[in-house]
């Protein structure tokens, strides 16, 4: 239920209380599957091997059309439920269960469905099921998250095999989104146990569900596409990073999907039997500012705080150096990223002299924490390097997720700063072009800019945010103090582990064992 | 003796009723509405409506505190409210988890508390008996979860003699399920163990001075066949009521060994439950875990008219 609570009208809220309550899980969601021209899949006929991965936070139900938990779509999408579309490793919208095009004026949206696709009940995947799918978004699901179906006028079936969508406003935004948990395919007669019994497409399909301890996918034998390598893939789940950790030294997992505290990285260093992946991911470390608040209404100070913070001398505290510097809302891993970070460079003097200049020589300030690992061992880094520069910081922790939704997250927004990590991917839109979000942002110019770019082409879409990406931060919206690191420890002999966490599946049809 | 046992037994009814009545108000009276939670606060209030009426948290408290004790006497505490799925069959799962691996710890502690402490009794003042204390009061002060984690480094990562964690039901695999006990087990059983042993051993050492060993001996018997024959039953008296009560806090160290070791019992459904915000199902694991408690308690009471005549006419 973990974004269950928090349910914003935008998709975003969901995934960062979900992505946020557990540190990091959502993080792991590794994305994508095989690139269109790049390496084949590792096996055509697939192994009678099988795999155990290790992870955190188990799931409550694997229904993710009345649950926001990040859990569910990280285990069961591209793996068990599949979407008409997909995120490759680079991030670019391809082909899944159709391929599609659009009319000029972006409105019409025609997908042909490969032919014999089958869920796992048996009942053939037909143009009907879009249809229901698309509508079941908007008609059934309780999740925040359904809005991202809103712009949907109709969903029609032209044939057993097209589909035709009509939507009300031109909207980049809108086939992303198709390629996350909201344009998964369900079966007209497959909906009715959706919390433990999945049927999708993919090619693999639930065969167990131990509670408190693992759940068991088996490879599907009637899938359409490229069997897997894995026969069965196990995701056992640990609520202990040591038992996790021990778990691989021991044998009993072949991978950790990440690794929950960096500085647990160095017991696996120099182990030849391991692998250790470093990329990124889209958890962007936000400090936020409240923008009701009355100081931070003054760009000077906005400014001061950010140039009073040493970035890198930061995540070499508080986060074992691992974790990217950005600058911006922005992953590397979207079309529109550009590095950022000398947009406020640390300097201390720079920042005195505009405190002084904002006429805040006595400025005090409430960072409200939320009991997040990360928040609570980098906000101290940031209350001391505030003081250094006069700033005087009154820090608390805030137990999450209920208390720091109700104090910070939800009216009465009660709070200066706070930190979290926001990984919902392309989520500037619900952050900073919607005043009344937690952050308060209000920016009639970035608002236009969003909407420009979700109606544009997709050159278009690219400059507009790229220009959006630098507004925010020329006018410190909020701090971006790293960008959470994608970390994996696989046996050597797993390929096929993706670098980057892109998308919300932790895809597991290019894994392999060399 | 009858009378003591009924009055006993009137006891453990009225705790019964007094915590359920406490168990269900404290959660009842958490802020934030179990719907909304569950929903996400921007869902529409038809939403949370139905979901309420679903839960039956319209209802007013007394009736559903009257449904919800009628449910768990029945054998059915309802449905999660995050998971959706039945709570009974949860609960029966995971305590017979936790019931093994209590029982093997208790069984491990006891192995540990009779000889060691029955030695340090009878070498009090020597040196092998303050060695002996020594390693005692070193377990007593090691939490399970440290104890964990050291058995976990040795046996599991260093040697690779055991398994560091999960859990296989005996009848799957009776090999398996015992390669995967023995770690958590030893984990909660040394720690008992070392406190059981300091009861033992003060025990054995009040029993050493009764005039009746005295005269076991006077009789003829070797100190050993005197304290076998006569003291150690004597001696068990006291002893059964610390293991009685730490039977409650093994429940409690099992919620951490747990976790530790991966175990899918009723400490972890606790905590997942809690993490879920699961208030029916948090809810249903706490009474669980009291009539447990109680139930044992109750137990202990009834083993000391058995165990020491004496108090049979109390």
């Amino acid at each position: 239920m973990e974004s269950g609570l928090i349910g914003s009208t935008r998709a975003a809220a969901g995934a960062l209380v979900a992505a946020s309550l557990l540190g990091l899980a959502a993080c792991s969601a590794g994305s994508s599957t095989a690139p269109p021209d790049g390496t084949p899949p590792p096996s055509g006929e697939g192994s009678e091997e099988s795999l155990v991965l290790g992870l955190v936070a188990e799931p409550a139900t694997l229904d993710f059309t009345q649950d926001g938990g990040a859990a569910i779509p990280q285990a069961l999408l591209v793996n068990v439920y599949e979407g008409l579309v997909k995120l490759d490793q680079d991030g670019e919208i391809v082909p899944a269960l159709a391929t599609w095009q659009v009319s000029d004026d972006g409105l019409t949206y025609t997908f042909d469905l490969v032919a014999d696709a089958v869920f796992t009940s048996g009942e053939p995947f037909t143009a009907d099921d879009a249809v229901f799918s698309i509508e079941r978004v908007q008609n059934d699901w309780t999740v925040a998250l359904k809005s991202a179906m809103d712009v949907v006028a109709s969903a029609e079936a032209a044939s057993p095999t097209q589909l035709v969508v009509t939507l009300t406003n031109p909207s980049n935004n809108w086939l992303y989104n198709m390629t996350t948990r909201v344009g998964a395919m369900f079966s007209q007669s497959g909906v009715d146990d959706l919390a433990t019994a999945p049927i999708g497409t993919g090619p693999y399909a639930l065969s167990e569900w131990n509670r408190g301890d693992s759940i068991v996918l088996t490879r599907n034998a009637d899938y359409w596409g490229e069997a897997p390598y894995f026969n069965e893939v196990t995701l056992r789940y640990f609520d202990d990073p040591t038992a996790l950790n021990s778990a691989l030294l021991t044998g009993t997992i072949d991978v950790i999907t990440t690794v929950q505290a960096p500085e647990g990285l160095a017991q696996f260093e120099g182990n030849d039997d391991l692998q250790i992946i470093e990329g990124s991911t889209n958890g962007e470390v936000l400090l936020s500012f409240n923008h009701r608040s009355a100081p931070f209404q003054d760009l000077q100070v906005r400014q001061a705080v950010r140039q009073a913070i040493d970035h890198q001398a930061l995540v070499d505290t508080c986060w074992a150096g691992r974790g990217e510097l950005i600058g911006s809302h922005v992953p590397p891993t979207d079309p529109w990223y550009e590095d950022l970070t000398d947009v406020a460079p640390y300097d201390p003097d720079e920042a005195t002299r505009l405190l002084e200049a904002a006429g805040q020589t006595d400025l005090t300030l409430r960072l409200r924490l939320p009991s997040l690992p990360y928040a609570t061992s980098c906000g101290q880094v940031v209350a001391s390097q505030l003081e250094d520069v006069g700033i005087t910081v009154e820090v608390d922790t805030l137990e999450f997720p209920a208390q720091w939704l109700a104090q910070v997250f939800q009216p009465p927004n009660d709070y200066d700063m706070s930190i979290v990590a926001h990984v919902e991917p392309r989520d500037i839109p619900p952050l900073f072009g919607d005043p009344t979000y937690y952050l308060g942002y209000d920016n009639a110019e970035v608002v236009q800019m969003l909407a420009d770019a979700d109606a544009g082409t997709a050159e278009e879409q690219v400059t507009i945010m790229q220009e959006v990406a630098r507004t925010i931060s020329e006018d410190s919206a909020g701090d971006w103090l790293f960008l959470l690191p994608n970390l994996v420890v696989a046996d050597a002999d797993i390929t096929g582990l993706p670098e980057n966490a892109i998308g919300e599946a932790l895809d597991l049809t290019l894994l392999a064992r060399s | 003796m009858l009378l003591r046992v009924l009055v006993r037994a009137g006891v453990l009814l009225a705790s019964l009723a007094v915590s359920s009545v406490v168990v269900f108000g404290f959660l009842a009276a958490l802020p934030g509405d179990p719907a909304r939670v569950a929903l996400g606060v921007n869902a529409t209030e038809e939403s949370v409506a139905t979901l309420r009426t679903e839960f039956g948290l319209d209802r007013p408290l007394r009736t559903q505190y009257v449904d919800w004790v009628g449910g768990m006497l029945t054998g059915d505490p309802g449905r999660s409210y995050v998971s959706k799925a039945e709570i009974g069959p949860q609960l029966a799962d995971r305590m017979q988890v936790t019931l093994w691996l209590v029982a093997a710890a208790t069984v491990i502690a006891v192995l540990i508390a009779l000889p060691a402490g029955t030695l340090m009794a009878v070498r009090h003042g020597k040196l092998s008996g303050l060695v002996l204390a020594g390693l005692s009061q070193l377990g007593v002060a090691v939490p399970a979860f440290l104890a964990g984690i050291l058995l976990i480094t040795l046996f599991a990562v260093r040697l690779r003699w055991l398994p560091s964690g999960g859990w296989t039901p005996p009848v799957e695999d009776p090999v398996m399920f015992l390669r995967q006990l023995t770690l958590p087990a030893l984990a909660l059983g040394l720690v008992q163990g070392a406190v059981l042993t300091r009861y033992v051993r003060s025990a054995v050492i009040d029993v050493l001075r009764e005039d009746y060993l005295r005269t076991a001996r006077a009789k003829g018997l070797t100190p050993e066949r005197a304290l076998w024959r006569h003291g150690l039953r004597n001696a068990m008296v006291p002893v059964v009521t610390v293991l009685g009560l730490q039977l409650a806090t093994l429940l409690i160290g099992a919620v951490v060994v747990e976790r530790v070791f991966v175990v899918p019992g009723m400490g972890k459904l606790l905590l997942d439950a809690v993490a879920n915000r699961d208030l029916l199902l948090v809810q249903a694991v706490v009474m669980v875990l009291v009539v447990a408690v109680l139930v044992v308690n109750f137990v202990v009471d009834l083993l000391y008219t058995v165990l020491d005549p004496r108090l049979r006419h109390g």
